[in-house]
């Protein structure tokens, strides 16, 4: 037996709220956590051993992996495929797993036990049954009966639980969200928190329906349907199940940009404007993490990243934010929640006099050409090429210069290329005011 | 070759001899990169627009492409763009000076780039990896014409390439026995395995439409006016044939000779255990053959490996790279001294040099006037490839205008005889560089084949 007989030292994968002098705590729709990282509702919550070696490696909270009817889902084998960046790193990730494929009873039983022996963290349980109240009014009480801290609808699984008339097929139907989440708030007495897809056109429509049936928090996004990649020697999609394959759920830092939006849409939407959201979708570190609470979340869930990583990623992350916190003066997770959302509007109200150029460092340039072919190509002319005694150099015209951003997004030394807002002396003028604009709204 | 040495030990008796630490110690100097390792370094390259690392490339590879194809998994497309440009891309990416061309000017020598990116290992990469059903290139409609081509070496090899590749056919004239140049006979043997020069050469002939004759050596048994008469136009790859002489008393005697010629026999050799070692030797000159010299009689077993310059270290023609291959062998370094005897023992064998030690007096060398002398076995000189005249001897050949010792060209490679074209180490604007006479080669093929265009659409 190696087995040590004390915690060694250095060890940091507490359940402390406060990390760096800072208290990460949260209240979450009336659930409390330590910190605002939780695992969701996927394979790494499947069961007690992995709940508790999150728990233990400092994760704030879980949601379970989603429960459902008896008898449990059968799953396939081969089940996960990625779309690779160049260097071979997970862009996204894609699956094709069903909820959870064990009996409700063990999995009761396992969240009843780890939930006495874990009450400082959060402990929601992910659900999924028909569409018919009975189903609810059957597996609710159950639920309730573990003590877990609250429930979330899967409503958003979108893959093979819809051919079932659940998961998305509920979440694509706003009066069955609303039915849905009215029957859990009338069967359990704890939050419900209503996870929302983004396989539809408008996320505030799902919002609002969850808000109507009395929910007490959306949590977004579930997973994007997808196809990662095609085996063109077999012709086949992956992952490849026998000699076929189908669609999957898309996840992983490459759905971030579209989980943002969708969070930020609820944000500053006015039918929605305080309903707690648990932000999901691309979250691998505590700069995404705060990117998502800025602009609206009350906690964020975190899959992809723990998957590909191991549940260790969570130090980084509370250490990260919570420096970051100390750094700007936020003394806990309140402090700059939402605080991205009142600049975050239409484009209609964005200031159509703003001016900004690009101009390049000529010290940090490494002479690699790529803004220049990059604007000549395709954009607008505005960089000059120039030989001075055998070396390049390249120069922003700047009369040009509409200042879209693209010289230095493809400069590969950062911070050679920066944008300067320029003076213009004009006034703040939005489009809606704008007398070029024949729509315009008389000031 | 080795004749001068024969009385030497051979490497199998001399120190601990062990076959396979010899066999060993002449395989691939830089292991090629693995297949992750070359998808990890093509990603560092930027794609440069108007990359400075083509400006660089004295033979015009697209490397920005190719090295895309690769991180794309497109290794035959990426061996073509190399092999369009250079069909000895395979050499190439083995014995180019890169830290002199492609990689010095890579963007990403600049502050916080790290280093370069490895761009002859990349080549190698899409070189060594490439399968082709078929000869990647094919010949357009036969021209009629018949070009006569002298030296099997890089740039006659490459004027042959495209010249075929163009719709002419080409007999090339070789004075050995095997293809190939210096890279067959001239190239350390470490940077050069596996019998790559004559794989190299078999897949660059696949083309079609080009017989090598063997043999055949100019000024010798060919004259170039049969070559005029015979063939629409001539090209000349000589290289360069001699090595220089030390002029010193003793020059022949037994125990000194130029390094090339022992290198031809290390390369050619199936057993290197065979070849006669001097446990103490001297290297003469600076060069790459100096350091391949140097390098190689070390590990074949020699114990004190002397080389010995004229001038300073910053003056020496081989690269710090190159350098820093003969000091991890064990290579002692001399610089600023001069051959000034050869000592002989009684039996008139090789037994050491005296050196006069220089220093730079009003911008030019001067003996300083101390003397000190190193013992050896053996000694090599490797100061420098000097034309061959004798190979210009015949009565048209001799009419040939020279640039010093070497053919003079214009800029389209031509000569002073009318359709007589020459490139490679053989004209004056050359950089002694593989790289350079597969470029001489490919432009004296395009200039060859507008002149005769021209003449057709005249006539």
């Amino acid at each position: 037996m190696n087995t040590l007989p004390f915690t060694p030292p250095g060890k940091k994968n507490s359940g402390d709220s406060v990390v760096n002098g800072v208290d990460l705590s949260v209240n979450f729709a009336g659930i409390k956590a330590p910190n605002p990282f939780w695992l969701a509702s996927a394979p790494p919550t499947d069961k007690a051993y992995n709940v508790v070696r999150a728990y233990e490696a400092g994760w704030g909270g879980v949601v379970w992996k989603t429960l459902g009817e008896e008898p449990p889902a059968v799953n396939v084998s081969s089940r996960y495929s990625a779309h690779y960046g160049k260097n071979r790193e997970v862009i996204g990730f894609n699956n094709i797993e069903l909820i959870t494929d064990r009996s409700l009873e063990v999995n009761l039983q396992e969240i009843t036990q780890v939930k006495k022996d874990w009450p400082d963290r959060a402990l929601i349980v992910s659900i999924m049954v028909p569409c018919v109240e009975e189903a609810w009014a059957y597996i609710l009480p159950l639920v309730e009966a573990t003590g877990a801290d609250g429930i979330e609808l899967n409503l958003g699984c979108p893959h093979g639980m819809p051919e079932r008339g659940m998961g998305a097929a509920v979440g694509q139907n706003p009066d069955l969200i609303e039915k849905v989440t009215y029957w859990c708030k009338k069967h359990y007495s704890k939050p419900v928190i209503v996870k929302l897809t983004p396989n539809i056109t408008d996320i505030r429509v799902g919002a609002q329906a969850a808000l109507r049936g009395g929910a007490d928090a959306v949590s977004l996004i579930n997973t994007i349907n997808s196809i990662t990649s095609i085996d063109l020697d077999n012709m086949v999609a992956k992952p490849t199940v026998g000699h076929q394959s189908t669609h999957g759920g898309y996840c992983g830092s490459a759905v971030k940009p579209i989980a943002l939006n969708m969070v930020a849409e609820i944000a500053r939407d006015p039918a929605t404007p305080t309903l707690p959201i648990s932000g999901i979708g691309g979250i691998a570190t505590w700069r995404d993490a705060a990117e998502f609470i800025a602009l609206g979340a009350g906690s964020v869930q975190v899959c992809t990243a723990a998957m590909l990583n191991g549940f260790r990623i969570v130090e980084e992350m509370k250490d990260g934010l919570s420096r970051w916190m100390a750094e700007k003066g936020y003394d806990s997770i309140d402090a700059f929640s939402r605080k991205a959302v009142p600049q975050t509007t239409d484009w209609k109200h964005l200031d159509i006099n703003f001016k900004t150029i690009a101009h390049i460092d000529q010290d940090l340039c490494i002479e690699c050409g790529r803004c220049y072919i990059a604007c000549e190509d395709t954009s607008h002319q505005s960089i000059a090429k120039l030989t001075e005694e055998g070396a390049r150099r390249y120069e922003v015209i700047e009369e040009e210069c509409v200042g879209c951003n693209l010289c230095q997004i493809t400069c590969p030394v950062e911070n050679c290329i920066t944008m300067v807002p320029q003076e213009t002396g004009k006034p703040f003028l939005a489009w809606d005011n704008d007398p070029r604009n024949p729509f315009r709204v008389a000031s | 070759m080795t004749h001068p040495l024969d009385y030497l030990p051979s490497a199998k008796e001399v120190g601990t001899y062990d076959p396979d630490t010899l066999t060993n110690n002449f395989s691939d100097l830089h292991p090629p990169l693995t297949q992750r390792q070359a998808m990890i370094e093509s990603q560092r390259c930027l794609y440069c627009f108007d990359a400075p690392c083509v400006e660089a490339c004295p033979s015009d590879i697209d490397i920005p492409s190719f090295i895309r194809q690769i991180s794309e998994n497109n290794i035959n497309g990426a061996a073509e763009t190399i092999l369009e440009a250079n069909i000895l891309g395979g050499s190439c990416a083995r014995v180019c000076p890169t830290e002199i061309l492609c990689e010095r000017s890579c963007v990403r020598n600049h502050d916080a780039e790290c280093q370069p990116v490895l761009i002859g290992l990349l080549q190698r990469h899409a070189t060594d990896h490439m399968h082709f059903e078929q000869h990647p290139f094919k010949r357009a409609a036969s021209t009629g014409r018949h070009i006569a081509v002298v030296g099997a070496g890089p740039a006659g090899l490459s004027c042959a390439h495209r010249l075929a590749m163009l719709g002419h056919q080409v007999t090339i004239f070789e004075a050995e026995q095997k293809p190939g140049g210096l890279n067959e006979y001239g190239i350390a043997r470490y940077k050069m395995t596996d019998d790559f020069a004559r794989k190299e050469v078999a897949f660059l002939l696949e083309i079609g439409g080009i017989n090598i004759q063997y043999g055949q050596r100019l000024g010798d048994n060919l004259e170039l006016a049969t070559l005029r008469q015979k063939y629409d136009s001539v090209f000349l790859g000589l290289g360069l044939g001699t090595s220089r002489a030390l002029g010193l008393t003793g020059e022949d005697a037994p125990g000194l000779m130029p390094a090339v010629d022992y290198i031809k026999t290390l390369r050619q050799t199936d057993d290197l255990g065979i070849l006669p070692v001097a446990k103490r030797c001297i290297v003469i000159g600076a060069g790459n053959t100096a350091i391949d010299m140097a390098t190689q009689m070390a590990r074949l077993g020699a114990t004190e490996v002397t080389l010995v310059y004229r001038r300073g270290v910053e003056a020496m023609p081989a690269t710090h790279h190159e350098q820093e291959i003969a000091k991890t062998n064990g290579v002692r370094m001399i610089t600023w001294a001069q051959p000034d005897e050869i000592l002989l023992d009684s039996q008139g064998h090789v037994a050491g040099m005296r050196f006069a030690k220089t220093h730079e007096q009003a911008g030019r060398l001067a003996p300083t006037g101390e003397t000190f002398e190193v013992a050896a076995d053996a000694i090599f000189k490797a100061i420098g490839q000097g034309f061959d005249s004798a190979s210009l001897r015949d009565p048209t050949a001799a009419q040939l205008a020279r640039d010093g010792e070497r053919i003079q060209v214009d800029e389209m490679l031509r000569t002073s005889l009318p359709d007589v074209y020459a490139g490679g180490d053989c004209i004056k604007p050359g950089q002694d560089l593989t790289v350079q006479a597969v470029q001489h080669g490919k432009l004296a093929a395009h200039a060859i084949h507008q002149a005769l265009a021209a003449k057709q659409e005249a006539a």
